[in-house]
């Protein structure tokens, strides 16, 4: 027992030693690496796997405060209570802010783990370089959560009862959603400090850089299921029948992202042929800066989003002057270093180089479009241009600008060769294609309810961009039948963004949405689905009360669900909270919210109808089977011959 | 000029142009999609008057709500601790709006009632929106209306 009261200061002893081994995992590695002492060097696996014990032992003793409720810690006594199911204490762990941030360095130190253990293949020096950057990336962490943000600060007298944590987050999908994010988010670290370490060292290696391409699509795949995950969460959470608000907060995680998904294709031209090479470098940079600045952004609270929780200017501010030093000394490296890297390969005008190059350009360009809207607020109040905000129209049309080439060019990527190639034979071979999935559109836009012009302009680009994939798979098939797991990666994403287009764009144009007083017994019609209201009945759950609302929906005279959306009042704090009721279907979800009583039994009720909104995300699942299956290439592990054991 | 430079020099050109492209794309959009906050004072000294469409920014006063029976439109008005202004808002309102809380409402001014298209409250119940309070701040100090406060809500 004695022992057990002590654990939090257990867990605080382990930080702060994980705060020594970051120092001495960034320091000495590096030093040795510039000096040539092998010692030194052989100090940074270790130090990896040491730190990854010490915060996994600060992380266990988190979490076991949260299941034995251990109030005397204020972390779980602000964000925990009695009434909280169990599952939901697991991952109250992350609930907050000091939590997550302990959740983000434990993800940060697995990561640094895993490049310890997988890097035998390559040069010490190498593998010394890419943990120290790690190292220091992690001692900042450390110390801005020991500093700013401490889970393990004690609360005394410790009180009977904790406050709750908040009941949007009590929810089965956001427990693997920040997991997920903050894997992704993290896992951009690792090119980068493999850029940093090419930057230090002055040349780029090639084998080297085929050991990245993995880590890199692996952070990217987890990233897009963290993404999709909480797209998922805000549809049927919040209620409001939306997948995507470009808040500040989801522009935050889609930055790192765009950019992400630009560095796995210029990576794979760097590395098959030579070419790009310090763009590659830079993308590595900005990939990781963005994810920096998302933590900045969604933890200092500079913006306005409805995804804002209670936060701390001073944390921001620390986080900024982290930020600076991250993106202003890796850019000073770079502009130092790069120019004495090797010029690429030259291509011709039509070559897969050039249309990689524009795939590259068409993602930069909308990553520097979201920062650009995402920060426009910032800017405006610092110039005195008064407290604005950005529109989701600014973003859906210039996104959607930036995205109709590259799904144009897409299905090109595939089928047109390296360095030279004559552009009739890619278009000969997608030229019946293009004309099928025209043909598909015209069908579509005369049978389309609404939204004709979207919704034949969704079918165009997701059919183009499927059947030129399958083109592709067509011509392996008949060449040698043999796919490598690079490439069946590439098909997957490339079909998963045909899926999302589809889903984006049809839910989009064919999306209905009525909100209306309802009394028992009445029945409303949204397009071909009748909804019978039944009246709301008080139902019980284990920490709030619902009022219960029952909803009859039928589609063409046919009875298709009975949904239950409610209306909790959670115990702790008397915070309420929607729960939709919704039918899931392949072609179309149907989506029920009450409101408040409005008086004489009636009830406001909004009913969705979203037709093809699931292959969202099946899209972006699809998106992230391609990251895992490419990375799993044995191309990328193979050890390169001349490389001291 | 030689076959190397040549193409860069179309590689250099294009990329100015499509930088010029989508600057003045971007400038065109964010022109047309900016909405300002403006709190009630302000709107009523006219501040916003050239405005279609503009965020209103305050606290719900308190004992403003009202909502006819078995309808949908709801009435309230916005306080910033200066002046109010009436809102009317047709739909269901966020779960966690509610008199004396902050709101951000968006829409636009009909006669001298602001008729809001959205209303957004936010998810913590003891979160105030950075801009609002900024905005606020003046008013606050003046009439010592009370911030709200991490646990200061029941």
């Amino acid at each position: 027992m004695a022992v057990a009261q002590l654990l939090p200061e257990l867990a605080q002893v382990a930080l702060l030693l994980a705060l020594l081994v970051a120092i001495l995992q960034g320091v000495l590695p590096l030093l040795g690496a510039h000096r040539g002492i092998a010692p030194l060097m052989a100090v940074a696996r270790p130090a990896s796997y040491l730190q990854l014990a010490l915060v996994a032992i600060a992380f266990a003793i988190l979490t076991r405060g949260f299941v034995v409720h251990d109030f005397s810690m204020r972390y779980v006594a602000d964000n925990s209570n009695t009434l909280l199911p169990l599952a939901f204490r697991y991952m109250a762990v992350w609930g907050a802010h000091e939590g997550s941030l302990l959740l983000w360095v434990l993800m940060l130190t697995i990561w640094s783990a895993a490049v310890a253990r997988f890097s035998r293949s390559l040069p010490m020096p190498v593998v010394a370089r890419v943990l120290g950057v790690i190292g220091l990336v992690s001692a900042c962490f450390l110390a801005f959560m020991i500093f700013t943000s401490n889970p393990f600060e004690r609360l005394l007298p410790m009180p009977a009862e904790g406050r709750d944590l908040n009941p949007l987050l009590q929810d089965r999908g956001m427990m693997i959603h920040p997991p997920m994010l903050y894997v992704g988010y993290i896992g951009f670290v690792v090119p980068f400090a493999f850029a940093i370490a090419a930057l230090l060292d002055g040349r780029l290696d090639v084998r080297w850089l085929r050991w990245t391409r993995p880590w890199t699509n692996v952070a990217w795949a987890f990233l897009t299921i963290g993404i999709m995950l909480g797209s998922w969460w805000a549809y049927y959470e919040l209620g409001w029948g939306g997948w995507w608000f470009w808040d500040p907060v989801e522009n935050a995680s889609f930055m790192p992202w765009l950019a992400g998904a630009a560095l796995i294709h210029s990576q794979a031209v760097t590395e098959k042929r030579g070419s790009f090479n310090s763009w590659t470098l830079l993308l590595a940079i900005a990939a990781f800066s963005l994810s920096l600045l998302g933590a900045f952004l969604v933890r200092s609270g500079v913006l306005t989003s409805v995804h804002s929780f209670a936060a701390d200017p001073t944390r921001g501010l620390f986080i900024l002057v982290f930020l600076g030093l991250v993106i202003g000394g890796s850019l000073l490296l770079y502009v130092l270093r790069a120019p004495r890297l090797e010029d690429g390969k030259p291509f011709a005008a039509t070559s897969r180089e050039t249309l990689l190059l524009l795939n590259n350009l068409l993602l930069a360009t909308a990553c520097a479009m979201v920062l650009l809207g995402t920060l426009y607020p910032l800017l405006a109040d610092a110039l005195g241009l008064g407290k604005v905000s950005v529109g989701p129209p600014y973003f859906g049309l210039m996104f959607l600008l930036l995205m109709a080439p590259l799904v144009a060019l897409v299905p090109f990527g595939a089928l047109t060769k390296w360095q030279r190639d004559t552009p009739r034979t890619p278009t000969a071979m997608l030229l019946p294609w293009a004309g099928l999935s025209l043909l598909l559109a015209v069908v579509a836009y005369f049978m389309a309810p609404q939204g004709a012009l979207k919704t034949a302009a969704g079918v165009l680009g997701a059919g183009w961009v499927a059947l030129g994939t399958l083109r592709f798979v067509w011509s392996r098939l008949r060449a040698n039948g043999r796919f490598t797991p690079e490439m069946l990666g590439m098909v997957f994403a490339h079909l998963g963004l045909a899926v999302f287009v589809m889903g984006a764009l049809l839910v989009e144009a064919q999306n209905m949405v009525r909100e209306v007083a309802m009394k028992p017994g009445q029945v409303e019609d949204v397009g071909a689905y009748r909804f019978e209201f039944r009246g709301v009945q008080e139902a019980p759950g284990p920490n709030y009360m619902a009022d219960r609302g029952t909803v009859q929906v039928l589609r063409n005279g046919s009875p298709l669900a009975l949904l239950f959306p409610e209306k909790r009042t959670y115990a702790a704090g008397g915070q309420v909270m929607t729960d939709a009721g919704i039918h899931a279907g392949v072609l179309a979800d149907v989506l029920v919210t009450i409101g408040e009583p409005l008086g004489d039994d009636a009830w406001a009720v909004r009913m969705h109808v979203k037709p093809f909104v699931r292959w969202i995300w099946a899209g972006a699942l699809l998106m992230a089977l391609g990251g895992f299956v490419a990375a799993g290439d044995r191309r990328f592990r193979r050890r390169p011959e001349a490389s001291p054991a | 000029m030689n076959p190397t430079r040549k193409r860069r020099l179309w590689l250099v050109l294009a990329l100015v142009a499509a930088a010029a492209i989508a600057t003045a794309l971007i400038a065109m959009a964010l022109q047309r999609n900016v909405a300002y906050l403006y709190t009630p004072s302000e709107v009523l000294r006219g501040a916003a008057g050239k405005q279609a469409r503009f965020r209103l920014g305050g606290m719900v006063a308190s004992g403003s709500f009202k909502r006819a029976p078995g309808s949908m439109e709801a009435h309230f008005a916005v306080d910033d601790g200066d002046a109010t202004l009436p809102v009317v808002y047709t739909g269901i309102l966020p779960d966690l709006f509610r008199e004396k809380q902050a709101v951000v409402a968006t829409g636009h001014m009909r006669g001298d009632v602001f008729v809001a298209e959205e209303v957004l409250a936010k998810h913590d119940e003891t979160y105030m929106p950075k801009e609002v309070a900024d905005k606020m701040g003046v008013a606050h100090q003046k009439h010592d209306v009370k911030v709200p406060a991490a646990g200061a809500t029941p």
